[in-house]
Order: C-alpha cells, then structure tokens, then sequence
C-alpha cells in the first residue's frame, strides 16, 4: 500500500509540474482581459504540489504492509480489465456488435463454462437486441464494421 | 404562487407519456441500482445520450425517476446481500441484513422502501417550498457570490466527507485541472493539449463517470470476490401491511431522519455522513440500544430515511443555483446543457413548465417509485443471482455503448476504460472520486466566476469577502476548509479542560 500511495503520489506530482509549467508558458499574469489563460491552472497545480508534499510526507513515516492487490485477487480483476481492453480493440475494427458477440461468447464460454448452445444464443442475442434498441429505436449509431457494410446495414 | 406552478408542474408530470418515462425510469434504475458496478451516476451517464432527440421535460423526468429507482435498488442489495450499492446504504446493512437473515427480509425491505419514501417526499416538499425562494435570491448574485458557492461546495466536501482531507482536496484539483484541458473560451487560447489534437475538446465528463463508478466499481467488486448468494425474502401484501402498522411508531426517527437528511443533503457529499448521523442519534434515543445491530427495524428506517431525504436534497442547488450536490445532479446538470437549458435561477422564469415538471414528476416518481419496489423484489433480487460470467460483460458493454454514444467517438471508449483504471487505484488508496467528477462538470463555470470577480475587483482576491452574501458564504467555505487542520486540536484541547475534573475529587 505504501509503495502505491508514494507512486501515485509521483505519478501526480510530476502531471502537477507539467500543468504548472505549461500554466507558466501561457502566462499567469493579468492580460487584456484578465487574469490569463494560465491563471487558473497554475494555482491549482500549486496547490495541489502543496497537499501531494504533504501525503507523500506522511506515506514516508507510515509503514503500511498491507500489499495494494494480493496474488489471488489479481487474477479476477484482470479477468476483467483484460477482455474487456481486448473487446474495445475488437469493436475499433470489427464495430461494436461483432465486438459484443465475441466478448460475451468468450465469458460465457470459457469463464461461465456454459454448453455451446447457450454461449452461442446468448452471445448471438444480445448484439441482436441492442442493435434494434439503439440503431432503430433511439436511432442512437453504434461504431459499425466491415460484417455490417457487407450485410448492408 | 407557489401552489398554482406546482399544479401546472402536475399537469406536465401526470400526461401519459410522462408517466410511461417515469415509470421505465424507475423499473431501469431499481434494475441498475441492483447490478453491481453500476449506480445512480452512471446509469444517468449510460442513459444520457439516449435522450438527446428527447423533450427536455420528459429526457429530465426519465432521468430523475431513474435516479429515484437506483436509489431504491441500493436498499434490496444492501438488506438481502449485505453489500451496499453506495457508500450511504452502508448503514442500512447494520440492521437490515441481519433482520433477513432472520427470515424477516420482507419486513426490512418493506421499512426500508417506506422509510425511502418517507424521508424522499419530505425533501421534494421543502424542495417545493424554498426552490422558488432560493432561486429568486440567486437572481441577484454575481460572479463572486457564484465563486464563493463554489467553494463551498468543495469545502464541505474536505470538512465533512470524512475521507482523507489532503486526498479529497487533491481529488478536487485533479478535476479542474481536467476541465481545464481544452480551449479556453475567454482568451481563445489551446491550454494543456500539448499539440496533441485529441486533446483539444477536452475530457468529457460523462465517459469520467461512466469509467470511474462503472468500470472501476466492477474491477473492485470481482477483486473482492463477492458471491452474490443472499437471504430470500418473504414479500406479500400481508407483510406489507403487518410492517406498515408497526411504521408509525417510529415517527419520531422518521422526522429526524428526514431533518438531518435535508440539512445534510443540500450540501455535497452530505448522503453517507446524514445516513450514519441518523442511525446514532436512532440508537442512542432508543430505548433498546443493545438491539442495534443485531436486526433493529429502527436502525433500518433511520438511514434510509435519513439517506433519501439527502438524495433529494442534492438537487435543490442543482435545480437553483446551477451546482450539483451529488455526481448523479451533476450529470443531470450535464444534460440540462445539452438539451439546450441554461441551467441556474433563470431557469424558474424561462422555463416554469421544465422546473415545474421536474419537481412534480419527483412526487410521481417516487409514488412509483415505492410501488414498484414493493412489488418487484422478487424479480429484482433475482437478477443479482445470474451469474457473474453473463453480468460481467454486459455491464462492460452497456459502458462501452454510454462513453461511445456521447460523441460518437472511440477515444472516449478508450478514455473509460483509462478512467476505469485510475478510479479503482484511486478508491484502493482512498482519493475521493465524487469531488473529482464535480469538479471536472463545474471547472469551467467556477473559473470564469473567479476571472469575472477578479475583473470587477482590478485582481483582489478580498472581494470575496468584501460583498456580504458572497463573503458570509465565503466565511463558511474557509471554516470547513480550516476543519480538518482544526478539530484535532480542538477535540485535545476539550480533553485537557475535562480532564482535570475527576482529579478534583
């Protein structure tokens, strides 16, 4: 815990100096109408450098041994993050419901261990269901790939 | 006055279509408040885009009665499964789980959706009497008065959210800085893009939203390795009624629940502090406290009262003032922009029958609301019991769809599962997320209010305090920044006064 509490207090400081400088390059000073773009920016950069000295300051003398994830609780949490990171670069190219069949059959396949049959008309049905409910009743488009243009949809 | 708008706001809330939307708003947020991952907040982000071709009056009906049924939702999880949807049904579970345990279930359910409504309607009343009021005063405010709300807004986050103070003000910070990103409307300038052409419409909040309590909600939940295998309940009308019967006896807590709710509630983050402050004033002006815990019907009605009467609540600033108290008004506040209002004081002479309609269809919906819960547990509980394997991925891709929707973009996909990820580190390490979402909704609004009283003012910050609303506010926001650094000094100094009492003997 302690090392992530100091790392993501890294992570911030250094997106804390980067703002306060760009904030600086666009002036922070008073213009011709106002306080300029980098005003506003800048003292929330300051303050915000300001409170992440004083966590990093109490995460140093606090020991905390409490590990951020244990070793069996990562597993299902990159059961999750991971499909669902493989399902956004599937929708990039296939669209959204080739996406959708192929992530939910994959769950219900190999992580729900359902029969084939029940994968596949799950899987099958609920792009099904979503495409009338956005593309035709709330005429909501859904990102489309090359099986829709060659369906004609 | 006040009484001839709220009928024009009945006629509005009460034609059929608006009373359809308010009913699919209500089945579709029970249905979202049960689903783990999913809440308030981000159903209204899911939904939002859906409502774009939509009246405003109905799009904000659907979305209120949405916010109603998830709030509702919480109380089946939090009583049968023992898991709170929301931090404020945290209470709810002392009591409530072990009542089902009990076999009581019904019963608690029953308390709790009454207690719901209880505590709902008596902040849609008070809604009802000060909204006209307040806004009317609003009218009169200037950018310094705008920025001293603001921060008040933020402080009471820092002195009364009862997170990490440093880490809530960092939250905070994270969130204007966001909504800095982007083009800066006053001096036409390219802030913080760093040539990066993505960058330049800056981050949408409600793919935040959707990423931060979606996507990170359920990385926690699976990581926690929650089974949802809960208590079963017996709901029939006889229960109902057996529980009604015994409901008036406790009018008391009822009533405090509901006052500490509203005076909480209209101030942000002020749900879950109001939940548990009504459950410790229920036990200890209770004659039996040795039962609270244990299964106490008592200590189930005090937090969900105290909790909806806050839920209301949040969205009197909203409705008035143009501020959200809460992540979910925040992105109704979100929608208003879209369908084209300006939300704010203005809002009660331009559009009556919006503001009307909206405050109305609270009383409907809630009516609903109850109904339907009472009705539906069943249904509802069963949904929890699908397996993880079909939730899981439907979850994610209605997310998907939501963050898609908004701008029909891909980024914004990616943007969400980013956010994903951050906001399950940031809730690990105890980094607030509601005030970063505020923030990034209301960044550009406080900082044009600090720009135009900085204007009027030649570049003194004092006018802050100089003006008397915005410095009597201003004083307020200074307090509960100050409480943190405050109250353990002041709690020593009470112990070294106290302390030498007994010794005097």
């Amino acid at each position: 815990m302690r090392a992530a509490d100091l790392i993501t207090a890294a992570v911030l400081l250094i997106g804390g100096l980067v703002v306060a400088w760009e904030a600086v390059r666009l002036g922070i000073g008073w213009g011709t109408e106002g306080p300029r773009s980098g005003f506003f920016p800048f003292w929330l950069a300051v303050i915000m450098l300001g409170a992440l000295a004083g966590i990093v300051a109490r995460a140093w003398r606090r020991a905390d041994r409490r590990p951020f994830v244990s070793r069996e609780s990562l597993r299902p949490v990159l059961t999750v993050l991971l499909p669902a990171a493989g399902f956004v670069v599937v929708m990039e190219w296939l669209g959204f419901y080739v996406a959708a069949f192929l992530y939910l059959a994959f769950y219900m396949r190999w992580l729900g261990r359902y029969p084939w049959p029940m994968a596949a008309l799950g899987s099958f049905a609920f792009p099904m269901l979503t495409f009338w409910v956005f593309e035709r009743w709330f005429l909501v488009p859904l990102p489309k790939g090359p099986i829709e243009a060659w369906l004609g949809l | 006055m006040g009484l001839e708008n709220l009928l024009l706001g009945f006629q509005v809330a009460l034609q059929p279509g608006n009373l359809l939307f308010a009913v699919v708003g209500v089945a579709l947020g029970t249905l979202i408040g049960v689903l783990p991952g999913l809440g308030g907040a981000n159903g209204v982000a899911i939904l939002l885009p859906l409502t774009f071709s939509m009246p405003p009056t109905s799009a904000i009906i659907l979305l209120t009665s949405l916010y109603w049924g998830a709030l509702f939702g919480g109380a089946i999880t939090s009583i049968l499964f023992n898991i709170p949807g929301e931090p404020w049904s945290v209470a709810t579970t002392f009591d409530g789980f072990p009542l089902a345990r009990q076999g009581e279930g019904g019963q608690a359910l029953t308390a709790a959706f009454t207690s719901s409504f209880v505590g709902a309607l008596f902040s849609v009343i008070l809604i009802t009497l000060f909204a006209p009021l307040l806004a009317e005063v609003a009218l009169k405010f200037g950018p310094p008065e705008f920025f001293a709300i603001q921060l008040l807004t933020f402080s009471s986050f820092i002195g009364l959210g009862g997170g990490d103070p440093l880490k809530s003000l960092v939250s905070i910070l994270i969130g204007f800085i966001m909504a800095a990103v982007g083009l800066d409307i006053v001096t036409g300038q390219l802030r913080l893009t760093f040539g990066i052409t993505e960058l330049m419409k800056g981050f949408d909040f409600i793919v935040a939203v959707i990423g931060l309590f979606g996507i990170s909600e359920i990385l926690l939940t699976m990581e926690e390795g929650l089974s949802f295998k809960g208590a079963r309940a017996r709901m029939n009308p006889r229960v109902v009624w057996e529980t009604w019967k015994i409901l008036p006896r406790y009018y008391r807590t009822f009533l405090r629940g509901s006052l500490i709710g509203f005076w909480m509630g209209f101030k942000p983050g002020g749900a879950t502090p109001a939940s548990f402050m009504s459950y410790a004033f229920a036990k200890r002006f209770s004659k039996h406290p040795e039962r609270f815990g244990k299964g106490e019907l008592e200590g189930v009605v005090a937090p969900e009262t105290a909790a909806h009467a806050a839920g209301g609540a949040s969205l009197l600033p909203m409705i008035t003032l143009g501020i959200p108290g809460s992540p979910t008004a925040a992105v109704m506040l979100g929608g208003l922009i879209i369908w084209g209002l300006q939300p704010g004081p203005m809002l009660f002479k331009e559009k009556p029958e919006f503001v009307w309609g909206l405050i109305a269809s609270m009383y409907t919906g809630n009516v609903i609301g109850v109904v339907m819960v009472l009705a539906l547990v069943p249904l509802f509980a069963a949904i929890l019991r699908a397996p993880f394997a079909v939730l899981t991925p439907l979850i994610v891709a209605f997310c998907a769809i939501g963050a898609y929707s908004v701008h029909s973009s891909m980024i914004d996909v990616w943007y969400m599962l980013v956010f994903g990820v951050i906001g399950y580190v940031f809730k690990k390490l105890d980094y607030p997320l509601a005030p970063l979402v505020l923030a990034l909704v209301l960044g550009d609004l406080a900082e044009n209010a600090l720009r135009q009283s900085l204007i009027m003012s030649q570049g003194s910050l004092l006018i802050l305090f100089e003006r008397p609303i915005a410095g009597a506010i201003s004083a307020v926001a200074v307090f509960f920044f100050a409480l943190p650094i405050v109250a353990p000094y002041w709690r020593r100094m009470r112990r070294t006064v106290e302390a030498p009492a007994p010794a005097e003997r």
